[in-house]
């Protein structure tokens, strides 16, 4: 069957090859080699576990990633419903049957491997979602009828991610979630709507918050007011970006890093670190390998001729940014810190393979643009 | 109703645009991200790298090394030596309980230690060393070593200490050093400048008096840290600058030997070069042990000093105070010659006392001396001969030769705890005590008694300027360029001429040759037959009290007396009578009289000091070549 699906269509392998988005998958390649080196940084210069098993993780993954891309995006259509509910089963499972760790429960042991669930997530809310809106015409988006669906299958997941607890990973599925929504034209007044119902619900919400979700928010206002505490992550972060300067202060010599005041220096913090050794002139440049990405993936939805490709790119590319974006804001200070790893840079098993997943099937929107889904 | 194809390219046309929307918002986002970058790195680039540097860095001050005391022959006598000591890291002890149990089975180390350090561990950061022991014995320090492997967080070290000689000698010409007290943080501004753990100050004598030389200044090392404190590598050592060393004039050999002498005594020995104002020894009696405080001293230890009666902590030199007695008997006889009111010819009959202004004044000598002349009156030390050259002089023209000769001011000025006696006057008894002068005052001035207090050294400083023909001197006890520079600069100072008549000098000084080499005279017993060592001294015993009647009828020996009530001995000499070098005082607190206490422990000293005068000269030309 997988046969058949990769050889069919009346075009060649060889055709199908070529129709690879080569760009895509050079800075994909790219930011594979940067993360590489980054996290032998954090190892000071050695080569450990942590890039040994971040390489593998590339290499298996950017495989997969190849791989997927010749899945027929019809496929995608028909399995989209069930990857997002075996993902959802798999959250569940990690409600009832986690691996506790660091007083979050995140983790399900798959005697393989420790999956992340939430993470897959992300990527299988905008399948369901990409598909679920396929069908509905643009006027009927706003239909009470239709918006049912989508608010369970966006907050479900969220909140069960959000009590783990992950609130960054939470918002960064609800991000992803929203993000097609508003692509399928909602009204614009009902996301204005939902913002201030948002604003009006916030101290409710902040009361739902743990102690330790408290002390961020309120150390991101003001990090010195427990410098080595609650404010110690960001303050460290901020001096090792400040202290990095234009140039940086070259590969393996961030001293913030390599003398262990950068904390998560793997995960969240890994932009942190980059931008110590290689300075304003390496970050920008890598925020450019990103923003080449996310420009590339909206070119593939935009080259799309059915509108679930052009739906799942859009989406996917604007998470993508979320991920991001949102991962930089808040070693930059201007987020709080919530858990939001860097895509492809962070170390993180699941992150990577959600990203990658979520690559490959814009690499399939790409190879099978033309193809209509009946 | 739309066609599927035209609902398909609506539906599409709608995406594309909101995707435009959502596009322009990401740029704007990333715009954002980007200017934060550029803040944070370029625009405040410094102020972050100022922290970074501040977390990376860590500087550690090294004590620097303290300067050297030696004797006048180069001799160390306040040193540093290695001490063995144990360091504790309190951050890599994994339990301090235990450890703590641990150490006090291997090393001296009680529950009060323990729990001093307990308090001081509250105040440090984790990763400061502290000093656990900071003098182990020997066996303590190996036994150590040999459990060291199953404690953590410890280590034994080989440090610098302080050292001073042990026999105590020279303990209060050069005090001690002690931890850097708060008090004196707050006295001293070069001590808040360069205060570093572990650094020692003087806290007394020389030490103190020569601290900001000779503590040197504190070295400099940098380390790189990790966030948990630990040295990663040293970016940057600076070498302290070690303090300065310091000769003094003393002679370590003669100070010991003055130390012995004194032993089970209460009193004091001076020794000066009658030239150059060298001391050449200064000792205290009772003493102690410096090396003791350069520690932290133990309580016992101190309560048994404080509470010695024979006050060990004071340098009786020149912070003790005593009525010179007879030893005053020359420099009244000279006062009373340069003033002409007698002659060495006059003649007083001495019938062992005397009634003036309606009361009875004493001799020593109950029998009385008979007729004297002053020569005579001298050598036996006869009070009522003395009485009256007091009576005919007055205070005030006694008050001025004294201050002439050294009597009421600071000798060598350099030791803090010196003091300046009292030189008695009618206008100072009218200042001070607001009363007028008593005629009787003035006889007991005449022999040392009354208000008259001196200290030892300025008796040995008044012997040396006689000595030395009545020129004045300079004592000091540093040898070093501002005094050198001093006795060329001030050349009209030193060695002005102190007398109107050098016969009068002259017949002083052979009085005094009488008193000690010719029978009668009060220190005959302890005079030296062979030529070389022969000196000329005269002897005192000033009352600590006001003999009564009944005591004098009694005939009470001194033996007999409660010690608080016995006499001072006191005894001033200066050696050889030809061609002298060196004055002497010596005082006994409460030891009978100078000619039977004070005057034979001169005779042993002067010959040791005679002994090594050829030795001494040859050092001293040593340092002329070396100016």
């Amino acid at each position: 069957m997988i046969k058949q699906n990769i050889y069919g269509g009346v075009r060649s392998f060889r055709d199908k090859i070529f129709a690879l988005d080569f760009i895509l998958i050079f800075f994909v390649l790219l930011l594979g080699i940067i993360s590489i080196f980054a996290m032998y940084s954090t190892e000071q210069g050695k080569f450990g576990y942590y890039t040994q098993s971040h390489l593998y993780r590339f290499f298996i993954f950017f495989i997969l990633f190849i791989i997927i891309s010749f899945f027929r995006i019809q496929n995608w259509y028909k399995t989209a419903y069930l990857f997002y509910f075996v993902i959802l089963i798999l959250l569940f499972a990690v409600d009832l049957f986690g691996v506790v760790s660091s007083g979050s429960k995140r983790w399900i042991n798959l005697f393989f491997i420790n999956l992340q669930p939430s993470e897959l997530m992300k990527i299988s809310l905008i399948i369901f979602l990409a598909r679920y809106y396929y069908k509905i015409p643009t006027e009927n988006v706003a239909n009470l009828k239709y918006i049912i669906a989508p608010l369970f299958a966006i907050f479900v997941p969220v909140l069960l991610v959000a009590d783990q607890p992950d609130l960054g990973t939470a918002v960064l599925i609800l991000v992803g979630g929203f993000a097609v929504i508003w692509l399928t034209g909602f009204k614009f007044k009902f996301f204005l709507y939902s913002f201030f119902i948002l604003i009006f619900l916030m101290p409710l919400g902040i009361s739902f918050l743990k102690p330790y979700q408290k002390s961020r928010i309120l150390t991101f206002f003001d990090p010195e007011r427990d410098a080595l505490g609650a404010g110690y992550q960001i303050i460290q972060s901020k001096i090792a970006l400040g202290s990095g300067g234009i140039f940086g202060k070259g590969f393996l010599q961030g001293s913030q890093s390599y003398l262990d005041y950068l904390p998560e220096k793997h995960t969240d913090f890994i932009f942190t670190l980059f931008s110590e050794e290689f300075g304003f002139v390496g970050s920008t440049t890598l925020l450019l390998v990103y923003v080449t990405i996310i420009y590339r993936i909206t070119t593939i939805g935009r080259q799309s001729r059915n509108n679930f490709a052009r739906l799942f790119c859009f989406g996917f590319a604007s998470a993508f940014f979320a991920y991001v974006a949102v991962n930089m804001s808040m070693v930059l200070g201007l987020l709080p810190i919530v858990g939001a790893p860097l895509p492809i840079m962070s170390y993180g098993g699941s992150s990577m393979l959600s990203i990658m997943i979520g690559l490959g099937i814009v690499m399939s929107c790409k190879v099978y643009q033309d193809e209509e889904i009946n | 109703m739309l066609s599927f194809a035209e609902t398909f390219q609506s539906k599409s046309k709608t995406i594309s645009r909101r995707m435009f929307i959502l596009s322009s918002l990401k740029a704007a986002i990333f715009i954002a991200i980007i200017s934060r970058l550029f803040y944070l790195q370029i625009s405040e680039n410094i102020k972050w790298k100022t922290l970074s540097d501040k977390n990376r860095l860590r500087e550690w001050r090294t004590v620097p090394q303290r300067g050297i005391i030696k004797d006048h022959f180069g001799k160390e006598i306040a040193k540093n030596t290695q001490v063995f000591q144990l360091h504790m890291i309190p951050e890599d002890v994994p339990n301090l309980e235990s450890l703590f149990f641990r150490l006090s089975k291997i090393i001296n180390f009680d529950k009060r230690t323990q729990n001093n350090l307990i308090k001081k561990l509250k105040k440090r950061k984790p990763w400061e060393t502290i000093i656990v022991s900071d003098n182990l014995s020997w066996e303590e320090f190996s036994r150590l070593n040999l459990f060291l492997h199953e404690m953590q967080g410890i280590k034994p070290v080989v440090a610098v200490a302080r050292k001073y000689l042990e026999d105590g000698s020279s303990s209060h010409i050069l005090g001690y050093v002690s931890e850097v007290s708060v008090k004196d943080l707050e006295t001293s501004s070069l001590l808040r400048e360069i205060n570093v753990p572990g650094l020692k100050t003087g806290k007394n004598g020389l030490e103190k008096s020569l601290n900001e030389g000779m503590i040197g200044q504190p070295g400099l090392q940098r380390f790189e840290v990790n966030a948990h404190g630990k040295r990663i590598k040293e970016l940057k050592f600076i070498q302290g600058t070690p303090g300065k060393n310091y000769r003094t004039t003393l002679d370590i050999e003669v100070q010991k030997y003055a130390g012995e002498l004194l032993k089970e005594k209460s009193g004091s020995i001076c020794i000066m070069d009658i030239y150059t104002g060298d001391i050449v020894a200064m000792v205290s009696s009772p003493t102690f042990d410096a090396n003791k405080f350069v520690h932290g001293i133990s309580t016992k230890d101190w309560q048994d000093l404080i509470k010695n009666e024979k006050k060990p902590l004071i340098n009786k030199s020149i912070a003790g105070l005593y009525p010179p007695g007879s030893t005053i008997k020359p420099l009244v006889a000279l006062s009373a010659l340069e003033n002409d009111v007698i002659s060495p010819n006059t003649l007083r009959e001495c019938r062992g006392s005397i009634e003036l202004y309606g009361h009875k004044y004493h001799c020593w000598k109950e029998k009385g001396h008979g007729v004297v002349n002053l020569r005579e009156a001298i050598k036996q030390s006869c009070d009522i001969y003395f009485y009256e050259v007091a009576r005919r002089l007055g205070v005030d023209r006694l008050a001025i030769t004294a201050n002439k000769f050294g009597l009421g001011s600071g000798v060598l000025n350099i030791l803090n705890e010196e003091r300046t006696g009292l030189v008695p006057s009618t206008e100072w008894k009218m200042k001070n005590i607001g009363k007028g002068w008593v005629l009787g005052e003035t006889l007991l001035a005449g022999i040392g008694q009354g208000y008259y207090q001196v200290t030892p050294l300025q008796l040995c400083l008044m012997s040396a300027q006689l000595a030395n023909g009545g020129y004045k001197i300079k004592p000091k006890i540093i040898h070093d360029e501002q005094t050198s520079q001093l006795n060329q600069d001030v050349t009209d100072e030193i060695f002005k001429q102190l007398y109107r008549n050098k016969e009068n000098v002259k017949f002083v000084l052979d009085a005094q040759y009488g008193a000690t080499n010719e029978p009668m005279g009060t220190s005959y017993r302890s005079r030296h037959v062979k030529s070389e060592y022969i000196f000329a001294g005269k002897t005192g015993t000033s009352q600590t009290r006001t003999i009564t009647a009944e005591e004098r009828k009694l005939k009470l020996k001194q033996k007999d007396l409660p010690y608080k009530r016995r006499d001072h001995a006191l005894f001033t000499a200066f050696a050889p009578y030809k061609n002298p070098q060196y004055a002497i005082s010596i005082v006994i607190e409460h030891g009978g009289t100078g000619s039977s206490t004070a005057a034979p422990i001169a005779k042993k000293i002067i010959k040791k000091v005679l002994d090594r005068h050829k030795l001494r000269k040859k050092y001293q030309t040593d340092l002329f070549q070396e100016v």
